[in-house]
């Protein structure tokens, strides 16, 4: 990447990004505010910092690869993309709509700079090991990145593509979990325990990295971390806080998969305006 | 052929889920039979499952988000004489755990029961990945498997506990959205046992779930240009009604197939399979044609996709031409 954005330039970004968000969820109706907010400060940084993409050219051969996993928080992605040029912020506002480039669960056909079609949870990791193990057959410098949920991990293809991930020992594939602690039905420690993650994929021959995945220094130094360590894949455990920046929808299990009416927008568009 | 009458009003009908039958269902199961047991895939309550859950906390596994695992423990809880409902998303549901339905569940003949929500693209805005087009098919070639798609709330309620009375494994597809009560609390229900709700002798309309209510508005119209049309309710793909369909084809000389899935390997294709063996007449079939769903409210997709009224009329007119 040309630029490099700062601390204080990242923390802008995320805080626009946020905004959009709740504003495309908003006017769809219908959509994810939760995971979206969760996982927006580690897309952030990907996009600006970490990742080799070319809006203007998003076929372009040698970019890096990024597998949304977790599909449902598109939005996230959505206002990523527009924000680099991939497509125009008006189609934003089109969100979940008959006919719009951007559907309610990433369609690669629909919408430029999507790697795949996903939304059905646990089978972006496999997609990213075959996508790195290609990679490496060509003898390409190219990167593979792949963001999945907490309670995504309780898929048994998780662990079976991390197993396969370990086992050619690829070291140019970085996934990131979102650890917001969140499912639908609640804890994600009640619903079906996890933990220890860090142990687990340790155990099965990656490196791995405990960060906070609000911390915008934190992530960058974990991804150019990730991309200097050889011979294993990395994947990077970001504690996180489902629904942050807005209060009243940090950590509740009820904003999972609910669009904000007019009021909560209004409201959670202030608290993200005052935040400096 | 067993005939209905209809005793509501089509043009101002009560909406109500089929999903809230379900949840009704699963919920009185449990309290008639406490060998009826319930996992959880973290979607509880928007698969109506939480009333079990809330009613019988001891008998509802939560197992999170992995649709193999849940089918292989259900089979476990089978095999200890439990009665288990495994509910999901139906794309998830059907799709993901295929060959554990298939190999584990079906082959040996087990106990299991399945809840599949959400079926059909009037899911609206999730999109194509959630909109289940494709279960009917895979979930009706499998040997020892019964296919359920009841037409309203009360019918889900009706098939959840008869799913819950019969032994074997039974696939009961319902849906997201409100959608026409069309049966009442008499109208009788049986597995395997197709029923006419309005009689007709030009052309026959066999449909599944919501469908019928959109086949039923249909003959109302069609009546208008002297069309007479009979209405089939046909909720049980498999074992599917050779009687009712034959005695249909056979009192109308011409078949319109209407149901909200794909048309390859659906309801159609079960009827078109008794029919070009023992009485082949003209049929039209609607469905989704072979092509994935998309974003968008239910009301838009479902006039975007051909499965309205309109529809099934003009399809009407079309086999009528051809009798
Ligand atoms: C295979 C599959 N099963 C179920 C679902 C329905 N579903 C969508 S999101 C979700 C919960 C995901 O939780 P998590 O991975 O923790 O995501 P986050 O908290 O980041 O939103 C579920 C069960 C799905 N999309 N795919
Ligand atoms: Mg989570």
């Amino acid at each position: 990447m040309a630029h490099q954005l700062n601390e204080n330039e990242l923390k802008q970004k995320a805080r626009h990004y946020r905004r959009d968000i709740l504003k495309m969820l908003y006017e769809a109706g219908s959509g994810h505010p939760g995971g979206s907010l969760s996982s927006i400060d580690i897309l952030t940084v990907l996009y600006s910092n970490v990742l080799r993409h070319n809006p203007e050219n998003p076929c372009w051969e040698d970019r890096d690869r990024f597998i949304l996993s977790k599909g449902h928080i598109c939005p996230a992605l959505y206002t990523i993309l527009s924000d680099f040029g991939y497509f125009a912020r008006e189609e934003l506002g089109q969100l979940r709509q008959y006919g719009s480039m951007l559907q309610g669960h990433p369609c690669m056909h629909h919408t430029p700079g999507l790697e795949v079609s996903s939304g059905s949870l646990g089978q972006g990791l496999s997609i990213a090991v075959g996508v790195a193990l290609a990679a490496r057959l060509n003898g390409t410098d190219i990167r593979t990145y792949c963001l999945m949920g907490d309670g995504e991990v309780q898929e048994g293809q998780v662990w079976e593509a991390a197993m396969s991930a370990g086992h050619y020992k690829l070291d140019n594939l970085c996934a990131i979990v979102d650890k917001n602690g969140l499912q639908i039905d609640g804890n994600v420690e009640d619903v079906m325990n996890i933990d220890p993650l860090t142990d687990k994929f340790e155990a099965f021959n990656w490196n791995v990295i405990e960060i906070d995945g609000h911390d915008v220094v934190e992530i960058g130094n974990a991804f150019l971390q990730a991309s200097q360590f050889s011979g294993k894949p990395t994947m990077i455990i970001a504690d996180t806080v489902k629904g942050k920046g807005v209060s009243f929808m940090e950590n509740a299990p009820g904003w999972h998969g609910v669009a904000p009416n007019k009021e909560q927008l209004d409201a959670a568009l202030a608290e993200l305006e005052e935040e400096k | 052929m067993r005939i209905v009458n209809l005793t509501v009003d089509i043009d101002n009908p009560e909406r109500i889920p089929t999903r809230f039958g379900y949840g009704e269902g699963l919920l009185e199961a449990g309290q008639k039979n406490e060998e009826v047991v319930a996992l959880g895939a973290d979607i509880t309550g928007s698969v109506k499952a939480d009333l079990f859950r809330d009613a019988f906390p001891d008998r509802f596994f939560s197992l999170g988000i992995a649709e193999q695992n849940h089918i292989g423990v259900a089979a476990g809880l089978a095999l200890m004489n439990k009665i288990p409902f495994v509910t999901n998303y139906g794309v998830f549901l059907a799709g993901r755990g295929w060959d554990e339905i298939r190999t584990t569940v079906c082959y040996s003949n087990l106990n299991v029961k399945l809840g599949g929500a959400h079926g059909g693209i009037s899911v609206g805005p999730d999109g194509a990945t959630h909109q289940a087009l494709e279960e009917i098919s895979i979930m009706r070639c499998l040997p020892n498997m019964t296919v359920v798609v009841p037409s309203d709330s009360i019918e889900t309620k009706k098939a959840t506990l008869a799913a819950a009375e019969m032994f074997g494994p039974i696939y009961i597809r319902y849906g997201r959205e409100k959608v026409p009560v069309i049966t009442d609390e008499s109208t009788p229900f049986k597995i395997g046992e197709a029923y006419c709700m309005r009689e007709g002798t030009d052309v026959a309309i066999i449909a599944c779930g919501a469908m019928v209510y959109e086949g039923l508005v249909a003959a109302k119209e069609l009546e208008k240009e002297g069309i007479s049309t009979m209405v089939i309710n046909n909720h049980t793909i498999k074992p599917i009604d050779k009687a009712t369909i034959i005695e249909a084809a056979k009192l109308t000389g011409a078949v319109v197939t209407v149901e909200e899935h794909q048309v390859m390997g659906g309801m159609g294709s079960a009827v078109l399979e008794v029919l070009a063996q023992d009485c082949p007449v003209p049929v039209e079939m609607i469905g989704v044609m072979d092509r994935f769903g998309e974003s968008g409210d239910p009301e838009t997709l479902m006039k975007a996709f051909g499965l309205c009224s309109e529809n099934v009329a003009e399809a009407v007119r079309r086999v009528i031409k051809r009798k």
